[in-house]
């Protein structure tokens, strides 16, 4: 893809003995949302810190807005905003002092910066705040003004690392809802998270990272139907019914479902009339169901599948860091 | 615009960010304040009456150039702290992926520290002035010392803002550049002559810029005989500058912050 916004290839990156980025390669075209998901010291940051001109990569290339990450460093820095996982923000500055800051170092000008400064702090509900200094902000407030830092410049491509990493959920909705409204506008945002619902919600392509290595790729549906698809789960009122819930069941099934304890659970096709149908042959069977449900694969079963470990433990290390 | 009006205009911008902050980290004024004030009422009251300073009637006279020229080199953990704030919270990796000059974020920082060391210096020579300090020299004479003074300060604050960009906080900052400002400050002329010490300490003394620049304020605050010496604290300042801003704008294009 030419037109792709990020376009990497390759990308390798070592530190002293780590080898942080191991030949990743990524895509995304224009105005969607690329979701990088891996737990903490998977690369993540490695891969934004090159696509965003802070970091050589030893070796690859990536071209970011048709830029290239390297040779045309200093023209890119103009088409990017970058959020980070630390919400760079001066808290010894007003909210309103930040983002005409920045909006001068884009070089926007005096008065442009200043107007866009304060049309982006009504936009982001801190125009209360705006003369107030950021240290006396709440988290999701910080969060809000390093988010809108870095649309100042109205950059084409933005990368938002683990922008929502620490936040309470009615913040990171209001976050959440801010991005799809940039997208929604056209902008590529490459966003890293270790939030599976995070990147499920948000995300139009993911890749899943680990070890500097990008192990899956695809539409979070995608990603999800290499586990399997929906399942069909059936807790009888009484265990005396599971062979009669069985018969009822077998002809939506390719093979005949299992019941055990009481639970039945069986894979459900499209075009088999779903779980309504289920309902009405085990109720014209006479089978009392004290709970039915789809449950569908989440992307923790596929971060299970593809890693092998949990991505529990990458949120443990999450929450000790913000301890 | 051309790249040199766009690097003006970001230092400005930068420059203008960190005087901003000034009055808002009250914490920061103890270091460019109160410490030297205390020094100054060490040095005369406690030591003071013990060091014999042949050609100076009073001690004082002797040591203010000296502790004035100290406290400008103690303006450089300003800088220095500033920056490691700044690595640390993740403003240098923003400014850093602006499309703004690469040398503003440093010049930025080192010209708005003119503005505290301008502070400290005018806290120093009403400190002195109070203490008994008399300038023996003409007014003119008395503004090119204050102009040196600056000067050297703000070479001190390249210097710094390299240490801070070498080292992994502002704590290790803090340790490395007290590691090479002590000997620097105590083993040079500034608070006792260095003919009273060891002959290889006197070396190392006489050889010391510090040495240098203590004693061309001397010169030009008190008439002490200047010979090369202010001609010789320019160059020192200007070659300081020349060496660690070049160092400083190389390393700041590969930061990391961690």
């Amino acid at each position: 893809m030419a037109d792709a916004a990020i376009q990497a290839e390759g990308l390798r990156k070592s530190f002293a003995d780590v080898q942080a980025l191991d030949g990743i390669d990524l895509s995304a075209p224009p105005g969607t949302i690329l979701g990088l998901l891996g737990p903490n010291g998977a690369g993540k940051t490695t891969a934004v810190r090159i696509l965003t001109t802070l970091l050589p990569p030893d070796e690859g290339s990536a071209r970011v807005a048709g830029l290239d990450v390297v040779r045309d460093a200093a023209g890119l820095r103009s088409q990017i905003g970058l959020a980070g996982q630390y919400a760079a923000v001066d808290e010894n500055l007003t909210g309103f002092e930040n983002l005409e800051m920045v909006g001068r170092l884009y070089h926007l000008g005096r008065g442009p910066a200043g107007e866009r400064s304060r049309e982006l702090l009504e936009r982001f509900s801190l125009t209360d705040a705006a003369d107030r200094l950021a240290k006396t902000y709440s988290g999701g407030m910080r969060r809000r003004l390093d988010l809108a830092a870095a649309l100042v410049a109205r950059p084409p491509v933005l990368f938002l690392d683990e922008p929502t990493t620490g936040l309470d959920p009615v913040s990171r909705l209001q976050l959440w809802e801010t991005i799809e409204a940039r997208v929604a506008a056209g902008t590529t945002v490459l966003l890293t998270t270790q939030y599976l619902d995070e990147a499920d919600r948000l995300a139009d392509r993911i890749a899943v990272i680990d070890h500097g290595r990008v192990i899956a790729e695809g539409t979070p549906d995608e990603l999800k139907s290499r586990v399997g698809g929906e399942r069909l789960e059936v807790t009888l009122e009484s265990y005396d019914h599971e062979h009669a819930a069985v018969d009822a069941l077998a002809p939506l099934a390719d093979e005949r479902p299992k019941c055990e304890h009481g639970i039945l659970v069986m894979p459900l096709h499209r075009g088999t009339g779903g779980i309504a149908e289920a309902v009405r042959r085990l109720d014209a069977a006479n089978v009392g169901i004290a709970d039915i449900a789809v449950r569908r694969p989440t992307l923790d079963d596929v971060f299970m599948v593809l890693t092998g470990h949990a991505a529990e433990e990458a949120e443990d290390e999450r929450e000790e860091a913000a301890a | 615009m051309s790249s040199l009006a766009y690097a003006v205009s970001d230092t400005a911008v930068v420059a203008k960010r960190n005087l901003l902050r000034i009055p808002r980290q009250p914490d920061l004024w103890v270091s460019f304040t109160i410490q030297p004030i205390m020094f100054v009422l060490l040095f005369v009251y406690v030591f003071g009456g013990a060091i014999s300073t042949p050609g100076y009637d009073d001690y004082v006279d002797f040591l203010m150039p000296g502790i004035i020229v100290q406290t400008m080199s103690f303006g450089g953990f300003v800088t220095a702290i500033g920056l490691s704030d700044d690595l640390r919270k993740g403003l240098i990796d923003r400014f850093r992926s602006l499309p703004m000059a690469r040398s503003a974020v440093l010049a930025g920082r080192t010209l708005a520290d003119v503005a505290t060391n301008t502070v400290s210096l005018v806290v120093m020579i009403v400190v002195g002035l109070l203490v008994g300090f008399n300038f023996t020299s003409s007014p003119l004479e008395v503004a090119a010392g204050i102009g040196l003074l600056l000067l050297f300060g703000y070479a001190f604050s390249w210097a710094f803002a390299f240490v801070a960009l070498v080292s992994n906080s502002a704590e290790g900052a803090q340790a490395l550049g007290f590691m090479l400002i002590f000997p620097l400050t105590f083993a040079s002329s500034a608070f006792v002559p260095p003919e009273s010490m060891p002959s290889w300490l006197e070396a190392f003394a006489e050889a010391n810029p510090f040495s240098t620049v203590v004693d061309a304020t001397r010169a030009l605050f008190v008439d002490a005989p200047a010979g090369n010496d202010v001609w010789a604290a320019v160059a020192w300042c200007v070659g300081l500058i020349a060496v660690f801003a070049t160092l400083s704008v190389y390393r700041y294009r590969r930061a990391v912050s961690t």
